[in-house]
């Protein structure tokens, strides 16, 4: 499968240093996002979504480390590869569409400006360039876009402004577009109308997605794949329909059941689950899920269960699972190359 | 924009207005008789008397006041009370010496003060950070009268590199800007370490900020992101600060014009204070506000200029 996933990540490991101490925001995390597949990533917050997709591209923070692992996009790793070639794979193979708008967009440059400059690498008049972001801002669904180019992000609206993230990224015509969960920071009407964008351009669009999102309908029906991270690591993986379906992990089982109409309804945040998200300054010692979990039993608090997958790339963490799944044995190991080198992070 | 202009203007007469009377009034506060102590012990009272009226003192203070703010807006400043000539000329004939001193000050602390600032955020705890970090403490808690006391002894009295006193020969520019040179270095030391402090904080800032990392998720040259994205904003609190910056370098001009015996706005108001001139003392000092009000002026324009978000809630 990994030579056909335009992004592969292996064992990857990320802790942040803070003054409080280590957190531990991403434990041996495996994600495929094979080509032309929607990968949808669901979490709670602070489960370590943005850390994993920021990875990806390299973009974390300078406190953030990577203890080891490997992030491979388009058959190179990105985690090990020159600050230069890290450049100029940004923005030509996969961008990225972050959560806030109201932030994510240069203040003081008019969005026509930022639209223009990150067609940099295409040598054609700069006249060109222009017309083909007022192209894909109408496309988006900007009004009078020729005009609206020489506007600043706070001339336009929280969903205006995500409609212009969105027109960027598709502008590179990335083969890998990320999104970390693009209508959160919206209100209900806007984040309705991004959806139905969202929608709209996955018929257009020929690149494979990787969607973060709180929304477990929107993931229903966007995604091929789903990911689901706890207290940063996968608590289960696989197709939309088999984790809808048939939920393994007493994680997804729970978030599932508190969302009655399941797949139908769009929800807009993430349905709430009793207890508390673990402390990520401290490794946990056993299954990160257990003091919530209503079918903890003994062995959970003290081993951590691995991530078991059947032939069809369905997998849970849990210890319950390989009661459940296939006797059949996953294709791949969920654990293994996380013991590589420590990557030092480069400041870019 | 029109009426954010004219209600910074109107801001900037009324703060002229409160400095020069505040001064009227210290001339009633501070003890002795101008005139006797001009003319002197031997002096009669019908001299006195005259000088008095020269000076304009025998009305009352209100009087005064409204006088020299009625003359002042038509470019009047009164009369030197020793030459007689008008106060203006005078002070026209002192300030380019002091705009230039101050604007070569500030000139050189910009040009070496922000790209060093700009260099320490992006190479944060290198070597050449800590160094510039040290040094720019160091030069910030030196008060620039002891700077520029030193650089004469050092440059101009010991090393004999630059010339000591003066402004250098009238009509000479190449000698005028030979004298410059060690003045302006001096007062403006302090300024190359406070703005690359200032930058530096201010860079690493928006260095952090969500747009920057878009800037990069899209695979811009580090350059593009630094100049176009990062800078344009880290600027915008120097453009400020450097508005209010005049001010502490238009005094400190003043020291390094008294220390290397430069004309100036500081000698002229150093030497007629001390003598009692009071026409020519007030007018230097409304000029001199007047152009700390004009800078602070077109720093907060300039502001409005780069920023589309501070132009649009004009
Ligand atoms: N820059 C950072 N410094 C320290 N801790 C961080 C930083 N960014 C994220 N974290 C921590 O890492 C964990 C995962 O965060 P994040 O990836 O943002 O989660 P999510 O996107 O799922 O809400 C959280 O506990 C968060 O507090
Ligand atoms: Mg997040």
């Amino acid at each position: 499968m990994s030579a056909g996933a335009v992004l592969d990540i292996r064992g990857l490991g990320v802790d942040f240093l803070t003054p409080r101490g280590r957190v531990h925001a991403l434990r041996d995390v495996s994600l495929q996002v094979p080509r032309g597949s929607v990968v949808g990533v669901v979490g709670e917050s602070g489960s370590g979504k943005s850390t994993l997709i920021l990875a990806a591209l390299r973009l974390l923070p300078a406190n953030a480390l990577i203890l080891g692992g490997e992030v491979v996009l388009d058959g190179e790793d990105v985690l090990r590869m020159s600050p230069a070639a890290l450049r100029d794979l940004r923005g030509r193979k996969a961008t990225m569409v972050f959560q806030d708008p109201s932030t994510s967009l240069n203040p003081v440059l008019t969005i026509g400006r930022q639209m223009i400059d990150i067609q940099y690498r295409d040598r054609v008049p700069t006249a060109r360039k222009r017309d083909r972001a007022a192209t894909m801002l109408r496309k988006v669904g900007i009004p009078d876009p020729a005009t609206r180019l020489d506007n600043y992000p706070h001339e336009f609206s929280g969903g205006m402004r995500q409609r212009i993230a969105i027109a960027m990224a598709l502008l590179c015509n990335p083969d890998l577009l990320i999104a970390d969960e693009p209508t959160t920071a919206l209100d209900v009407t806007m984040e309705a109308q991004i959806i139905h964008l969202l929608r709209q351009l996955k018929s257009e669009f020929h690149g494979s997605i990787l969607f973060v999102s709180h929304n477990l309908g929107l993931i229903a029906e966007l995604c091929d794949r789903v990911v689901i991270l706890y207290a940063g690591a996968v608590a289960e993986e696989g197709s939309v329909h088999d984790l809808f379906h048939r939920p393994r992990h007493p994680y997804t089982q729970a978030l599932l059941e508190c969302d009655p109409a399941r797949l139908a309804k769009v929800s807009r945040e993430l349905p709430t689950i009793p207890g508390d998200v673990p402390d990520l300054l401290a490794a946990p010692v056993g299954c990160a899920f257990a003091p919530r979990c209503p079918k903890v039993f003994e062995r959970c608090r003290r081993e951590a269960p691995r991530l078991v997958a059947d032939g069809d790339g369905h997998g849970a963490a849990c210890h319950l699972v390989p009661a459940i799944a296939s006797s059949r044995v996953g294709p791949r190991p969920s654990t293994g190359s996380g013991r590589g080198p420590p990557v030092e992070p480069v400041e870019t | 924009m029109l009426y954010y202009s004219l209600q910074r203007v109107a801001l900037a007469v009324a703060i002229c207005m409160v400095a020069m009377t505040i001064l009227f009034s210290l001339v009633y506060v501070i003890p002795g008789d101008p005139a006797s102590l001009a003319l002197g012990p031997r002096a009669t009272a019908e001299m006195k008397e005259a000088l008095r009226v020269r000076m304009g003192l025998d009305q009352p203070l209100a009087m005064q006041l409204y006088n020299f703010f009625a003359n002042a807006v038509t470019g009047n400043l009164g009369y030197d009370v020793w030459t007689r000539r008008p106060v203006t000329t005078i002070i026209m004939e002192a300030l380019p010496y002091t705009l230039a001193l101050a604007g070569a000050g500030l000139g050189w602390a910009i040009l070496i003060g922000i790209p060093l600032g700009c260099y320490s955020a992006i190479n944060r705890n290198s070597l050449m950070d800590k160094i510039t970090g040290i040094i720019s403490v160091g030069t910030i808690s030196m008060p620039s009268f002891l700077v520029a006391v030193y650089c004469l002894l050092l440059f101009a009295v010991h090393l004999k590199w630059f010339p000591a006193i003066g402004a250098g020969e009238r009509g000479d520019l190449a000698d005028q800007l030979w004298h410059l040179v060690l003045p302006a270095f001096a007062i403006g030391l302090g300024w190359v370490g406070y703005l690359a402090r200032l930058v530096r904080a201010s860079m690493l800032e928006v260095l952090g900020e969500s747009h920057v990392r878009t800037a990069r998720a899209f695979g811009l040259p580090e350059a593009m992101v630094i100049r176009r994205y990062a800078l344009r904003l880290a600027i915008l609190p120097t453009v400020t600060l450097l508005g209010i910056a005049v001010g502490g370098l238009l005094s400190g001009a003043v020291f390094a014009e008294l220390v290397f015996n430069r004309p100036g706005i500081g000698l002229l108001v150093y030497n007629e204070a001390a003598r009692r001139n009071y026409p020519t003392v007030m007018g230097t000092v409304l000029v001199t506000v007047g152009v700390f009000v004009i800078c602070q002026l077109v720093a907060d324009l300039l502001v409005a200029l780069l920023d589309p978000r501070v132009r649009r809630s004009l």
